[in-house]
């Protein structure tokens, strides 16, 4: 278990900036999350720390050591890939028995045994043990490819969106789990995703990412209620933040150009009118879509609500976040 | 245009069959030949019209693999009787057996030679094909198209200064000499094709192998290789049949030590008149070890050469 620490890591491929200047402090048993959308650098960063790739500059440090020069052998890393990166021409025990059986690691016969079983029965998939790797459906590999990680116990645990190909039953399975190895463990772990579920539920720290900079890096609350800009805010909160110009309900401070609504941000009742325009029950809560001045603005409300497509509400922000011009949060 | 699957009509079925087997029967006629003509007796091999049905005869292989002299009548006649079954072979052609010939050299210098070369050939042609394929190599179009232009040139074109160059070396005649050169002629063709495959397989796996803990190059013995083993085996008999079958240059570089079956055979021909079914019965021996090796790697070998030429 070790502290990760990437200072001012900058990243090229040909004349795409990947990363700029990102400086990050992983600490000793936190699992931190990093968010953004395809090309923000998140995997990128997952590779720096890892040594598959190495950083035009800046420097990446694991326990206090400069990694520089260090082949990800050295490094004392697990890495979850997203493609899985299954070894196909091996089976699923052999797979899992692969990185032990390293030359950096040499884990006797029978310890090897008892690991490998022991992660097979915790990712459910005791009973594929001699399949070929490409013989299993593709939460099965994500299965696999996630115990090739588990069967170690190295420094820091990188993972690349292990859970994006599991059913809805797996993936808060095994959203669980991980969360309890690492919270059992101590283990480091460094997380990318898309999923702010994953992020809200297992993250100690959440780091966004917009195009190669770290925007924000802080607990998951803290990231969802303060949000640094509109991009930030925009990561987490499902239905989305909504974004409306700042002036539609008065009272805004005097630079602020938009102002953002979490759903649940919204009081119905008294303010301004808003034409219902459909309405999403989801069981344990029900989505109003709302037409407020032709800006579209979604919210939650009551599971058992007797509005319907047509019918008028009042609405006014409640705790509304303010942004500037540039996207900026005004506080 | 659509196209859809379905089962082919009788007749179809039975004219693409009738095109298939008559399409068998001219390939397969030569070799049947070649066969055949190996256990016909010498008369019968050049009898005209050509003989189907024939008395099998072990004659040319008796003769393939000893040298035989003519003696006297009275000489003939006070030999002590035959003691093995090719002593009477012999012995019915009026002549007596004086040695080994030296077949079984050539074809052991064949095995040596072709099979040497093959695998030399394939440790290096694998380990920079995977270079090509993995690593910023400075200038990589230009020494791809370099390596590819050595073979442009058909070899024979420059086989005088090989040939100089091999006295200077002492490599005239030499297993060695003939294992390089026919390496250097196979290595172009066998970077180019197994870069292809190389390039097919996903490099996130060696990815996954470094970060498991592998140096790169375990990681390349331990994933890709297994990975290659449908292009390597390919390769392979693309190369073995290049330098199995090799004779310009065998004819030129090689006369005693080191002579290869393909310059041997036809000498066979000198030997005591025109002794074709020793040369057949030479030809079928030769093909033997290639086409247990083909078909040993055959399961290889058809789906390495579609999996190798689709790109995607």
């Amino acid at each position: 278990m070790a502290e990760v620490v990437l200072e001012s890591v900058s990243k090229r491929f040909g004349n795409d900036l990947a990363l700029e200047d990102v400086s990050l402090t992983v600490p000793d048993g936190s699992f931190v999350v990093l968010l953004g959308p395809t090309g923000a650098g998140k995997t990128t960063t997952l590779r720096m720390v890892s040594g598959l790739d190495v950083p035009d500059s800046g420097t990446v440090a694991i326990g206090g050591r400069p990694m520089a020069g260090f082949a990800p052998a050295q490094r004392d890393v697990a890495m979850v890939f997203q493609q899985y990166s299954l070894y196909p021409h091996l089976s699923v025990r052999d797979n899992l028995a692969f990185p032990l059986k390293s030359p950096v690691l040499r884990t006797p016969k029978d310890e090897i045994a008892r690991k490998v079983a022991e992660v097979a029965e915790m990712l459910q998939i005791s009973h594929k043990l001699d399949n070929r790797a490409t013989a299993l459906s593709g939460g099965e590999m994500q299965r696999v490819s996630i115990g090739r990680a588990l069967v170690r116990d190295p420094a820091v645990f990188l993972m690349d969106e292990p859970l994006s190909s599991l059913d809805a039953k797996l993936r808060s399975d095994l959203r669980i789990e991980l969360k309890g190895i690492q919270a059992n463990t101590g283990a480091t772990m460094l997380y990318v995703t898309h999923d702010q579920i994953e992020a809200m539920t297992m993250a100690t720290h959440v780091g966004v990412l917009d195009r190669g900079r770290l925007v924000q890096f802080g607990p998951p609350r803290e990231v969802y209620e303060e949000p640094v800009s509109i991009y930030a805010a925009g990561r987490l909160g499902q239905p989305r933040i909504n974004v409306l110009p700042a002036g539609l309900f008065g009272g805004a401070p005097d630079r602020a150009v938009y102002i953002g609504l979490r759903p649940e941000h919204i009081a119905q009742g008294d303010g301004t009118e808003a034409i219902v325009r459909r309405v999403e029950r989801l069981g344990d809560q029900t989505r109003l879509h709302l037409n407020l001045r032709d800006h579209d603005v979604v919210t939650v409300t009551d599971a058992h609500t007797d509005l319907t497509s047509g019918d008028t509400v009042k609405i006014r922000p409640r705790n509304p976040l303010y942004f500037g011009a540039d996207g900026a949060r005004i506080v | 245009m659509s196209f859809s699957v379905t089962e082919p009509a009788r007749r179809t079925k039975i004219i693409a069959g009738i095109l298939v087997a008559g399409y068998a029967i001219i390939t397969l006629l030569p070799l049947v030949w070649i066969i055949a003509t190996g256990f016909k007796s010498p008369s019968d091999a050049i009898a005209y019209p050509p003989k189907v049905f024939f008395e099998p005869s072990l004659e040319g292989y008796v003769n393939l693999f000893t040298t035989r002299t003519r003696v006297t009548d009275e000489a003939f006649a006070a030999l002590p009787p035959p003691e093995t079954w090719y002593d009477q072979i012999v012995r019915d052609s009026r002549m007596v057996i004086a040695g080994p010939s030296r077949y079984g050299e050539r074809f052991l210098n064949s095995v040596i030679i072709g099979f040497g070369s093959t695998f030399l050939t394939m440790v290096l042609g694998t380990m920079a094909a995977y270079a090509f394929s993995r690593f910023r190599v400075p200038l990589k179009d230009d020494l791809m198209f370099f390596i590819l232009s050595t073979r442009m040139m058909p070899p024979i074109a420059v086989a005088i200064p090989i040939f100089l160059m091999f006295r200077q070396l002492g490599l005239n005649d030499t297993h060695l000499g003939m294992i390089l050169l026919y390496t250097a002629v196979n290595l172009s063709l066998s970077v180019w094709l197994l870069k292809g495959f190389i390039d097919e397989i996903p490099v996130e796996y060696e990815e996954a192998a470094l970060i498991d803990g592998y140096t790169r190059f375990q990681a390349f013995w331990k994933v890709v290789l297994p990975q290659a083993a449908t292009g390597i085996a390919s390769t392979a008999i693309f190369c073995l049949i290049f330098a199995w079958n090799e004779y310009a240059f065998a004819v030129l570089l090689t006369s005693g030590t080191a002579q290869t079956a393909p310059p041997f055979i036809p000498t066979i021909i000198c030997v005591g008149g025109k002794d074709w079914p020793a040369v057949a019965a030479g030809a079928t021996i030769f093909l033997v070890p290639v086409m247990v090796f083909t078909i040993l790697l055959r399961k290889h070998l058809l789906r390495g050469i579609t999996f190798g030429a689709v790109r995607k």
